[in-house]
């Protein structure tokens, strides 16, 4: 530095450039690592707005609080099937026989600082990035956002889904309570209901016959490491695919296919997400905090022969236990064999089948529509009723499926008896989602032909003419309120069914899709 | 967004002079904004201070909860309002570069792999199909140490309980059942003597005792003296599932499985009357011996609980 300049903070802030030390760090970083461009391609990329474009954030933060919490969980947990007599904090339950692994739930319960919240907060967690998954692949397929080109982010998203629902059932067995156990002894049934090796997965994933010493550490190390290890590079694997492809976004003014129109990642997207998150955990707390659930102490630690009333999975195995109920006592029995149709086909065909069609249906549709062009701008779900209305009939079934895992305790609230509720709910099951189909159908052809549906109705004026007339005439479209024109877009190989300004004049063809 | 937003058309963030429209915030008021925004970090912050102070006194749950949730909520809305009304306002376009590469590139890449490769792998064929062979074999050969320290094979495990002719019947504690022990009309979970307290003896030798009158009583043919003095003994299992059939319904005389509502007529054989169940519950025979006990004329027969492919 030469001796004329003062050393001043001035003289000191005009030596860094413009920039300031930010650019300086910044300048250092790009000489080693040359991030100045793609940097600033990154700060720069646009991200569309819409609400629903939300619910994957949902399910991306449940996660980062499900591994923050779980973290916080294995500092405490003793994955062992050892038994200990309890002497906790808990009085009830001292002097028990009991697992080290439940002894040990308990205790970071009610002797860990925090821990009770810790654990309501995984727990609520787990059920909110379940329900975010289903929700947020809903709103991709009933928009059309699987089509080509992503069709493999829609495969990622559905082996995550699978996954959740996997690891959520290991995490909720790991306390060894009574619930929980009469869960692993039907998952274990499960398995054995396999035709041909089901007895020997059983065996080698119990390490023995039922109950064994070993499934409790066994799904530890599944639920604490290799599940969620898989799901952190398929959550990478996900997110680089939607930063490669950019986001899809709804037709609107100025977006076309070959654009992307929102805020930018720096600062505008990088707020909204970040503050989002801490609503997400801050919500997940305060559930915690005030919501209990899974107070495994009232239930006792597992003993194979005792059982509770309503004994019902989590919400995400819901389905699969409704089906259980429901499905009738098909076994076939023959030839020195017995193939338990009662157990594997609904709960192992049909959840194959269901997952099968959700993995396949992007190439069924392509397959169908011959439409192999690449999609960036969504569908309203009322322009593809046939879609939408499969969507629909798939998740009314579900539904019902989900109602039906509480037979016992509908025909107690009702009072009335189990065999009508569950004769009501075989039927059901299959008349719903048949119903489900032409009525979603209709309403979406219906909606096609209101294209200011949902707005809000103009004003009538009502004068009084000078011979006493009245007269109603409708005032003008408020602005909010007119029909927004699109931009102009490439000629489809597919005419939409729905009318666009045009449809009123001759000439204009509407087809069936 | 908003209609607001609509009615603006998108500009390419690049090249922006700094007062242009797309980069006024959102809100038309935003010192107003601000003030709420700081209203909400100010009780975010004391309220993530809280919980400090809450878990360091170790206060209640709902108290750790409470605060903790309400300062992230606090901070979190602060920042979204933040980014949604203070932020440039856009709206923003970006052009979306086509993926796919030009003919030659594709052309240029399948060459590498089918020409130079291909090549070289046709060339040699029976190096090829050695080094195939090889990772098939170990791909298979991994499996097999993998599966089977994993556990034992299944063999006849699931054929047998440990109900053994002559096994003492005694509850939970251990005790021996007599004769007179059990009033018409109740129920007891029993074992076999010496297995109460382990966990095969709870998961599969389970068993349910029911007295359901005084007499000797008959289940179904050729159970003809299965039931001594009114005792029915059933295997605890489900054929559904495995789960323990635990309600016992007196007036109907049924036994209700709490898992998926099986139900099992304790009079006729435990055949299913309702519910997924496809078998009955296997039948114990007892028989009562000179002192009084009950005890097994044998073990069940036919394997307990579910079904499986090896079960004949």
């Amino acid at each position: 530095m030469s001796i004329d300049v003062p050393n001043t903070k001035r003289a000191r802030a005009q030596a860094k450039g413009p920039f300031g030390s930010v650019g300086k760090v910044l300048d250092e970083l790009d000489d080693r690592l040359g991030v100045a461009k793609g940097g600033r391609t990154f700060m720069d990329k646009i991200f569309p707005d819409h609400w629903s474009f939300m619910l994957g954030e949902i399910a991306l933060y449940s996660f980062v609080i499900l591994l923050v919490t779980g973290v916080f969980l294995t500092l405490y947990y003793i994955p062992s099937q050892d038994l200990v007599t309890y002497h906790g904090t808990y009085l009830p339950l001292d002097g028990m026989r009991v697992t080290e692994a439940y002894a040990s739930t308990v205790n970071m319960s009610f002797a860990v600082r925090a821990g009770l919240l810790m654990r309501q907060m995984h727990h609520w967690s787990c059920d909110i990035f379940v329900g975010a998954i289903v929700v947020h692949m809903a709103r991709v397929f009933f928009t059309g956002a699987f089509r080509k080109p992503r069709e493999l982010n829609w495969s990622i998203g559905l082996t995550l889904l699978t996954l959740a629902i996997i690891n959520g059932f290991l995490g909720y067995s790991l306390p060894d309570d009574l619930i929980s156990g009469t869960g692993i002894r039907i998952a274990y049934s499960i398995v054995l209901a396999i035709p041909l090796v089901g007895t020997y997965i059983g065996f080698w994933l119990f390490g023995g016959n039922f109950p064994g010493t070993m499934i409790i550490p066994r799904f530890f190390i599944l639920h604490v490491l290799i599940v969620p290890g898989i799901m952190i590079a398929l959550v990478g694997a996900h997110l680089f695919l939607l930063v490669r492809q950019k986001h899809t976004q709804f037709p609107g003014k100025g977006r076309t296919e070959k654009n992307v129109v929102g805020s930018p990642m720096f600062p505008v997207f990088m707020a909204k997400t970040t503050g989002f998150l801490f609503v997400i955990a801050g919500i997940t707390a305060l559930l915690g905090a005030f919501a209990q659930i899974n107070p495994i102490w009232q239930f006792g630690p597992y003993e194979a022969s005792r059982i509770s009333y309503a004994v019902q999975p989590d919400l995400y195995m819901a389905f699969l236990d409704g089906a259980l109920r429901i499905w009738p006592s098909w076994s076939f029995h023959s030839f020195g064999h017995t193939i338990p149709f009662e157990v594997t086909v609904p709960a192992l065909i049909l959840p194959g089948l269901i997952f099968g069609l959700c993995y396949m249906w992007p190439t069924l549709e392509r397959l169908f529509t011959k439409d192999n062009e690449l999609h960036n701008l969504l569908d309203r779900p009322i322009n593809r009723p046939k879609r939408t209305a499969a969507g629909v009939s798939m998740g009314v079934f579900i539904t019902v499926l989900f109602f039906a895992s509480s037979t016992d305790v509908i025909a107690n609230f009702f009072h009335v008896s189990l065999e009508e509720v569950l004769i009501a709910m075989r039927v059901l099951v299959i008349i719903s989602p048949i119903i489900a189909y032409p009525i979603t159908y209709r309403i979406c052809k219906e909606l096609q032909h209101t294209p200011g549906s949902g707005k809000r109705k103009t004003a009538n004026v009502v004068t009084r003419s000078e011979d006493g007339e009245y007269i109603a005439t409708s005032s003008p479209v408020y602005v909010d309120d007119a029909h927004h024109g699109l931009a102009a877009v490439e000629v489809p190989r597919f005419i939409s069914a729905a009318p666009d300004e045009e449809s009123e004049t001759s000439g204009t063809r509407v087809v069936e899709r | 967004m908003s209609d607001r937003h609509e009615e603006r058309t998108p500009v390419h963030l690049q090249g922006l002079s700094p007062n242009d429209p797309h980069l006024q915030p959102a809100s038309k008021n935003p010192q107003q904004v601000e003030r709420v925004i700081a209203v909400c970090f100010v009780l975010g912050l004391v309220l993530v201070a809280a919980f400090g102070a809450c878990f360091w006194i170790n206060a209640q749950p709902w108290k750790l909860g409470a605060t903790l949730g309400g300062g992230m909520t606090f901070l979190g809305i602060g920042l979204v309002a933040w980014g949604k009304y203070l932020m440039p306002q856009g709206p923003f376009v970006e052009d979306r570069h086509a993926l796919a590469n030009s003919k030659d590139d594709r052309d240029a890449f399948a060459a590498s792999i089918v020409q130079r490769g291909g090549d070289v792998v046709k060339r040699r064929k029976l190096l090829g199909g050695l080094l195939g062979s090889g990772l098939g074999v170990f791909t298979v050969v991994a499996m097999f140490p993998l599966l089977r320290s994993l556990g034992p094979l299944p063999k006849k495990t699931l054929d047998h309980t440990d109900w053994k002719k002559g096994s003492y019947v005694v509850d939970s504690t251990g005790r021996r059942v007599k004769a007179g022990d059990l009033a018409v009309g109740s129920i007891v979970t029993v074992y076999p003597e010496g297995t109460q307290n382990s966990d095969r003896g709870q998961a599969v030798d389970q068993t349910v005792l029911i007295r359901i009158s005084n007499e000797n009583f008959t289940t179904m043919k050729g159970r003809e003296n299965w039931g001594p003095k009114g005792y029915l003994a059933y295997s605890k299992l489900c054929t559904h599932l495995g789960c323990p059939v635990g309600l016992y319904e007196q007036q109907l005389q049924v036994l209700v499985c709490p898992c998926h509502q099986s139900t099992f007529n304790v009079l006729n054989g435990a055949v299913p009357e309702f519910g997924p169940a496809p078998r009955p519950l296997p039948q114990l025979a007892l028989y009562i011996d000179a002192s009084g006990n009950l005890r097994a004329q044998n073990d069940y027969d036919q394997p307990v609980g579910p079904g499986f492919w090896e079960r004949s």
